[in-house]
């Protein structure tokens, strides 16, 4: 009994490290100027995926919507052990909210064959929204599984998954196929592996190969791609052409977010008052709580 | 992300700088594995690449996996219950993380799962482990234990036992030590006998094992009764199955993560590796050679940690209105720490590749006698390179191991107060760096090894080498300052000679040792500064403060302070 998952994996800038110059007028941020890392959700949900595999059998597939330089997400999930990784980049994709994005990914997924199980991170940290992972299974018509702490049972039909829940925790069965997001603690990432890191450095897409091409004459793109399928270090590329998608669902135009007003927060400690630990301070303070509109 | 090997400035300069053409091309036989492996490079470059990137990796899993967890490894430490050792609850965890990301056979052939680096790479990555948890080293360090089975085994214990280091399920151990042979490991008793069959089973006990729990041992024991010398040891390998009983586990300053064993072997299987007699001659010098070099990096590593604990706290704590990173005395204090780990990285490296040469071109003779070849030219290399190493390894174990101690002890004396309770890393380091000059061989037999090798002046070619280099308008005062220590060397050597007087001759040992390993380190660095120019104050601190301890050096010599050792007895009454 083996399983074919698919990870959705992002690239996401490092908002760890985010100052004044990062945030545009608009109040998106400017992706160029921030160090890009792997989401580290994403990357649980990897692990997720590798542990199936180890356990039980069969392929593990990461995919990725982004612009090209997010090859790099790519090869660190090849480093730690996918076996396939796909690229879904196109310039009509910038732009794109939570809603062409599971469309452009749902899309790809269909393209991609059959699969049992489908892993993601709960949320990206640049956008927060948790939506993409939802949107995609309702579009593929398949059940979600979301806040994932760990897999309980697995077999041919079914999965079985403990998710968080305010103040605890459920555990719920789902049928196959399915797409389960993860959360962060759920479990620790494994470490690039020595010797794939040195067999997928210099694995590419087809956009790094194009570029590579452009700078030199001698080189002609079809041959460079059928030269690195042959050493397996291809990093799959798949563009709007290859998709056949509706331009008017895809970035910008299909994408009905718009950021509506950005506020600049300025935390700050103010008054504080000390209540006594005792049943006449806890009365007080719900009390106050109820004034500020906290409770109730 | 936190990377021990890409935030350390020092330790890519040395990387960057490393000549590996000659090792490589050795190395990788002329990258015909490429076909065969994936991962196994094309080219010089490709090989370099990879060496970085696997680097990478190990200061990734050094800075954020295995620091954190090194206080409540040396908390909590290696246990010993009914008869078994466990490992602490971070120990284990780093071990199987560095199973995981394949780095437990660096220095194995990928034959047999390894990742076929050279020495010097792996000395690196055991630089970065042991910067994390000098405990940890202990264990990592160990895969000069596959190595040497690689090395002297037939191709049958080869199959046997090398892809199971490789993998991380074996651990190893050398089992060398014994309650009356330490130093003198030619006074070895434990004995191996053969039953009728020519089967080997090893009897006696062994002490201060460092990992003996492990899974496969290496055992210094005597084949040959009636023998009393190094003539009668051979080297045999078993499992550490239920024949070895764990008598007892050490309770140590420091290193507490790695257990140190004592054995008892009831009648072990065990076979013969390599050649009979050879055991202490060739098998156990070629491991504890690599050992040595080993102990150096975790030296280096310690020492790091401890400038890096120094430096934060220096920054932080405030008195007097301000950090005490800006009082004088204290800046003083780090500058010196920076300036000997540097200096000695320098020497450190350089040794390493002398290490891989001196062992590709063994391996090299071995193919062309197999070929029937000529390999003269190889084995007057190799000779050279023997020659160079039988001095640069107990320099370095000795320099590097007594800076890590004089670093720590620095860098708690800037913590004050605070540095001598737990709560900060500089107490653990200050305990974990204690051994490095005690175990595989005292810093006094190092210098003893050391010592013929400055009587004979062994870098007297490199260093005039050196010296021809064109040197920039400002290195010229510090080459000056260079040849005035040589020249003072020169003057101490001829002094120390002439008085033809051995017990004062092992005295003044140590000073001609530091006195020569000195002078060669200031010509490796003023080479440096020459090229980069960021080394300038490094080198120019380096060769100043070197000139004014061969002052010293020279004073203590000539003073003839050490004549009255003779008295010792009255003084020590």
């Amino acid at each position: 009994m083996s399983f074919n998952s698919i990870v959705l994996v992002k690239q996401v800038p490092d908002t760890a490290n985010i100052s004044g110059q990062v945030m545009k007028d608009d109040g998106t941020v400017n992706r160029a100027l921030l160090p890009a890392i792997f989401n580290h959700e994403d990357r649980i949900a990897l692990e997720f995926a590798l542990q199936v595999r180890d356990n039980y059998g069969g392929t593990v597939t990461v995919i990725t919507m982004g612009p090209p330089r997010a090859s790099d997400v790519l090869r660190e999930c090849l480093f730690m052990g996918a076996d396939e990784a796909y690229l879904i980049s196109d310039r009509k994709f910038a732009g794109a909210d939570t809603l062409a994005t599971s469309y452009v990914l749902s899309e790809a997924i269909k393209k991609m064959g059959n699969f049992d199980i489908i892993f993601g991170g709960r949320q990206a940290i640049d956008g927060d929204t948790a939506q993409v992972g939802p949107q995609t299974a309702e579009k593929l018509n398949i059940p979600q599984v979301t806040y994932a702490m760990s897999i309980e049972g697995l077999n041919k039909d079914s999965i079985t998954i403990k998710r968080k829940i305010e103040g605890g925790y459920e555990v719920l069965q789902a049928k196959l196929p399915v797409l389960v997001t993860v959360l962060k603690d759920a479990a620790f990432p494994r470490p690039f592996k020595a010797k794939r890191v040195m067999a997928y450095k210099n694995a590419k897409t087809l956009l790094e190969l194009e570029k590579l091409v452009e700078g030199n004459s001698l080189l002609y793109i079809d041959q460079l791609k059928d030269e690195y399928i042959q050493k397996h270090i291809y990093i799959k590329t798949l563009t709007m052409d290859d998709l056949q998608l509706e331009v008017e669902r895809c970035g910008v135009a299909g994408s009905p977010t718009k950021v509506h007003k950005v506020e600049s927060v300025v935390l700050g400690a103010g008054t504080h008052e000390m209540i006594e630990p005792n049943k006449d301070g806890l009365n007080l303070l719900i009390d106050k709580l109820m004034e500020d509109h906290i409770f109730g | 992300m936190a990377n021990f090997f890409t935030d350390n400035p020092d330790l890519l300069y040395q990387f960057e700088k490393l000549d590996l053409d000659e090792i490589v091309h050795l190395t990788e036989n002329d990258f015909h594995e490429a076909e065969q492996y994936p991962y196994a490079p094309v080219n010089y470059e490709d090989a370099k690449e990879n060496y970085f990137k696997v680097l990478e990796i190990v200061g990734d899993i050094a800075a954020n996996f295995i620091a954190p967890n090194a206080a409540s490894v040396d908390e909590e430490g290696a246990i010993f219950e009914n008869g078994k050792v466990h490992y602490a609850k971070g120990t284990k965890a780093a071990l199987d993380i560095l199973s995981q990301a394949e780095l437990m056979g660096m220095i194995l052939p990928r034959k047999y799962g390894g990742l076929n680096f050279p020495t010097t790479i792996y000395m690196m990555a055991v630089e970065l482990i042991s910067r994390a948890d000098a405990s940890l080293m202990n264990l990592f360090g160990l895969q000069d234990i596959g190595k040497t089975i690689a090395q002297f085994s037939d191709e049958i214990q080869k199959e046997e036992y090398l892809s199971g280091f490789a993998s991380g399920k074996y651990t190893g151990a050398m089992a060398l030590t014994e309650p009356d042979a330490g130093s003198d490991l030619q006074a070895v008793k434990l004995t191996a006998y053969q039953d009728e069959n020519g089967k080997w089973f090893l009897r006696g006990v062994k002490r201060f094992i460092t990992n003996g729990n492990g899974e496969v041992l290496l055992v210094l024991a005597r084949t040959e009764s009636g023998t009393k010398d190094a003539r009668g040891l051979s080297m045999l390998v078993c499992y550490g199955d239920e024949t070895v009983k764990v008598r007892r586990i050490e309770h140590k300053l420091g290193i507490h993560g790695s257990p140190t064993c004592e054995l008892q072997f009831n009648d072990t299987p065990a076979q013969l590796v390599g050649q009979r007699r050879f055991g202490l001659l060739k098998y156990v010098i070629y491991l504890m050679n690599r050992a040595r070099v080993g102990i150096g990096a975790q030296s280096l590593g310690i020492s790091q940690a401890c400038y890096d604990e120094a430096l934060k706290y220096a920054k932080a704590r405030e008195q007097f209105g301000q950090s005490i990173y800006h009082l004088p005395v204290i800046a003083n204090m780090l500058i010196d720490m920076k300036v000997t780990l540097e200096a000695q990285r320098s020497l450190f490296y350089k040794t390493c590749t002398w290490l891989d040469k001196k062992e590709l071109y063994e391996e090299l003779i071995e193919k062309l006698k197999a070929e029937k070849k000529p390999f003269t030219e190889v084995n007057d290399k190799l000779k050279e390179a023997a020659r160079v190493l039988a001095f640069l390894t107990p320099l370095a174990k000795y320099l590097l191991s007594e800076s890590s101690n004089k670093i720590a002890y620095d860098a708690l004396q800037i913590h004050g107060g605070t540095g001598y309770m737990k709560e900060f890393p500089i107490e653990r380091l200050s305990r974990d760096a204690r051994i490095t000059n005690i175990y595989e061989g005292t810093s006094q037999m190092q210098i003893v090894a050391a010592a013929g090798g400055v009587v004979n002046d062994v870098l007297a070619e490199y260093m005039k080498q050196l010296d021809a280099l064109e040197y920039k308008g400002n290195l010229q005062n510090l080459l000056a300052n260079v040849r005035e220590m040589r020249g003072i060397f020169d003057e101490c050597l001829k002094y120390v000679k002439d008085k033809k007087d051995a017990g004062f001759q092992d005295i003044a040992a140590k000073n001609l040792v530091e006195l020569y390993g000195s002078v060669y380190i200031s010509y490796l660095l003023l080479s440096e500064a020459n090229i980069t120019g960021s080394k300038l104050l490094i080198t120019k601190r380096y060769i100043l403060n070197s000139l004014s301890q061969a002052m010293a050096h020279k004073e203590m010599i000539k003073a003839e302070a050490y004549a009255d050792f003779i008295h010792a007895d009255t003084i020590l009454k």
